[in-house]
């Protein structure tokens, strides 16, 4: 038997090898996930259904004039919000229509084009594509910057059509030039009407609301998974004494 | 034969009167409990009945998929958008089947890297490998098509990509390339094609090789961590002395896999189901756009250790063609190992350490290939080396290495087989841990 395990232990040194490597793989993976990287992670909480409920106020007040949500319907937002319908009609559905209509701008795309030079995106699975971090970290970096058509410039995304919607929150940033000859930060020049602590928090909700539009079915799916995993760890444990039994008469 | 034939009475007269017209029930139960393995599989056999797993799970996933998909670059990928909002459970069914594409590449990689350990690729299984190799092939181009499926910016790109290789075939790949595609572009012409392969076409070769994957297996047997022989020792009754029946004991021991693997695969569907952008792509959450390129071009993960190998090789005479034989020749040469590999013993237990330190590199070399095909090392040497250091020099280098160590593996394998470097250790009779 001890010469059974001594050979044994040659043939596992290059499966080890590959295991450490998939793992140390994988962890460059998921660390490099967020494209662009450096920004600071925003780490919404879908659970946290007040915040998204706030962001999907400023989202109808501040961003759904010129942006729509094609894949997301007003009827959704309610239930998985835990909104009362007539409040959703009431409040988000500014140009009338069904309660199972998609969240869709009032501004045509032809428009869009002419005001902004391109029409603004359709914002449903934004998050999906560009990540929660890159939109929070986006909506704070707006400044002054005449040189540009509207006025306004960002860090994050250089020379974005979009114009600060969110200034009178916010107040009024301007560009700091770092060393490199480029503006790479931004500070506050006048302040808004909130303090940056509560403009952090409209970002952060308007962010989780954008993340929760991307994919709502994410709110079912951390719900279930628990008792999936639950489920299949004691179907597990019940083969494994299964195996263990019929294994008895193997020698 | 590696099955015993097991004569079927039972009984309920119905049964019996079906097995005297159509021997069904003796051919399930010589291919199950007629069936002998040797009983000294470690984890690495747990991979074989994976992927058959993985395999029901993408048809029967599919099958649902397809009902609510629409094949069309006008609407493909507003109606995946509509499978994960509107259709009862199907942002699960997608989950599932988009992180099985992962997991069945996974398992089979896993499972074709115990057949390099231990031999079982030798005689007298060759058309095992073969078939199984058959299998990857078509396997590949199933995934591909199936990436290209939702039509979403990377999607359209990576077709574009792939679909463009054949352009570089000397004279026909300019109009080889059109034929393939139907069209300038990617576009609604080739979804169409892609869809009527991706659901029907190749899923029916897959399941008839897997079955030719089987029925040949059972025929020889199956091979074992020791590399031996289990019917060269067999009791009065034929049956071999270190082989147990696959049913019960090889059936609740994959049970018992099953499980574990399906715990692995619900924290991914159910916690991570982008697994941070490498099952599901940032960029093809973006439609479609032939106007657009994304900022990196790169193909799902299990295809990056062949992508870095054809970005890797330069072009000369004029024409980048000698990339794409690079690529296409990674794969003819594992096709062909059981005879490059000419050495007797099997089980890298008893191999010379040759072998051993060469299958341990070129394991290495896959993964560090997978590194540079997936854009990570492009991510990292300027973190590591500094940004005026000259980035595509490196990775050249660092890439070029580990092409060389790749097909170094097989080079080396059959000089050191062939003119009998090979130093080996001797093989015990029966499996080691019979009593």
């Amino acid at each position: 038997m001890t010469n059974a395990t001594t050979k044994t232990t040659g043939i596992a040194m290059p499966a080890k090898i590959a295991a450490v490597l998939v793992a140390v793989l994988m962890s460059f993976g998921i660390a490099s996930a967020n494209e662009g990287a450096k920004l600071e992670a925003v780490n919404i909480r879908l659970d946290d259904v007040a915040s998204m409920q706030r962001g999907a106020r400023l989202f109808m007040n501040y961003c759904s004039g010129c942006h729509s949500l094609q894949y997301l319907r007003y009827s959704r937002i309610a239930e998985d919000l835990k909104l009362d319908p007539k409040d959703v009609e009431a409040n988000f559905m500014f140009a009338g229509g069904k309660i199972g209509d998609p969240v869709t701008s009032s501004m045509p795309a032809a428009d869009g084009t002419k005001w902004f030079g391109k029409a603004p995106p359709d914002l449903s699975l934004e998050a999906r594509a560009k990540g929660s971090d890159w939109i929070y970290a986006y909506l704070k970096s707006f400044y002054v910057d005449p040189t540009r058509p509207l006025g306004w410039n960002n860090t994050v995304f250089p020379n974005a059509s979009m114009p600060n919607a969110l200034w009178e929150l916010q107040g009024i940033q301007t560009g700091v030039v770092g060393h490199g000859g480029e503006v790479d930060r931004v500070e506050l020049h006048t302040p808004g009407r909130q303090t940056p602590e509560e403009f952090d928090r409209t970002v952060r909700d308007i962010t989780a609301f954008l993340q929760y539009a991307g994919e709502p079915a994410a709110l079912q799916r951390e719900a279930i998974g628990v008792w999936v995993l639950l489920y299949l760890g004691l179907f597990t444990l019940l083969a494994y004494l299964l195996k263990h039994e019929f294994w008895k008469d193997v020698h | 034969m590696g099955t015993t034939a097991t004569p079927f009475r039972s009984d309920s007269k119905v049964l019996n009167w079906i097995e005297d017209r159509l021997p069904v029930f003796s051919f399930l139960s010589s291919h199950t409990s007629g069936y002998y393995a040797p009983k000294n599989f470690n984890l690495w056999y747990y991979f074989g009945s994976l992927a058959l797993l993985v395999l029901v799970n993408q048809i029967l996933t599919g099958i649902f998929l397809t009902m609510n998909y629409k094949p069309s670059a006008a609407e493909a990928f507003a109606s995946v958008e509509y499978i994960m909002r509107d259709v009862e459970w199907g942002w699960l069914i997608r989950y599932m089947h988009s992180t099985g594409a992962s997991l069945f590449f996974v398992v089979v990689y896993l499972h074709m890297f115990r057949g390099l350990m231990y031999g079982s690729f030798k005689k007298p299984r060759e058309l095992v490998w073969i078939i199984g190799m058959l299998i990857f092939l078509v396997l590949m181009a199933e995934a591909f098509m199936g990436y290209v499926l939702p039509w979403g910016n990377m999607s359209f790109w990576g077709a574009k990509v792939i679909i463009s290789l054949f352009g570089t075939i000397p004279w026909i790949g300019p109009s080889l390339v059109e034929w393939i595609m139907g069209d300038y572009l990617p576009a609604d012409a080739t979804l169409n094609r892609f869809f009527a392969l991706h659901v029907i076409a190749l899923p029916l070769v897959l399941l008839l090789l897997v079955v030719l994957h089987l029925g040949a297996l059972h025929e020889v047997g199956s091979n074992n961590p020791d590399g031996v022989e289990i019917k060269e020792r067999k009791n009065a009754d034929g049956i071999p002395l270190d082989g147990i029946a696959f049913h019960p004991y090889y059936t609740v021991k994959d049970l018992f896999g099953t499980g574990f693997f399906l715990l692995i695969a619900a924290f991914i569907v159910f916690y991570a189901p982008t697994f941070g952008g490498w099952f599901l792509e940032h960029d093809n959450f973006i439609p479609a756009n032939n106007l657009a390129t994304p900022s990196h071009i790169k193909p799902v993960w299990y295809f990056t250790p062949f992508y870095a190998i054809l970005r890797m090789i330069p072009s000369f005479f004029g024409t980048a063609v000698w990339g794409v034989i690079a690529m296409f020749a990674a794969i003819v040469l594992l096709f062909l190992m059981p005879w490059l590999d000419r050495g007797v013993v099997k089980s890298v237990r008893y191999r010379g350490l040759g072998y051993r330190v060469a299958l341990g590199l070129f394991a290495i070399s896959f993964i560090m290939l997978a590194a540079v095909g997936a854009g990570v090392t492009a991510e990292l040497i300027p973190q590591w080396f500094g940004a005026d250091a000259d980035a595509t020099l490196i990775e050249n280098l660092f890439g070029r290495f580990w092409t060389l160590v790749y097909f170094g593996f097989f080079a080396f394998v059959w000089a050191y087989t062939r003119f009998g470097f090979e130093k080996t250790k001797p093989v015990p009779e029966r499996v080691t841990t019979h009593d």
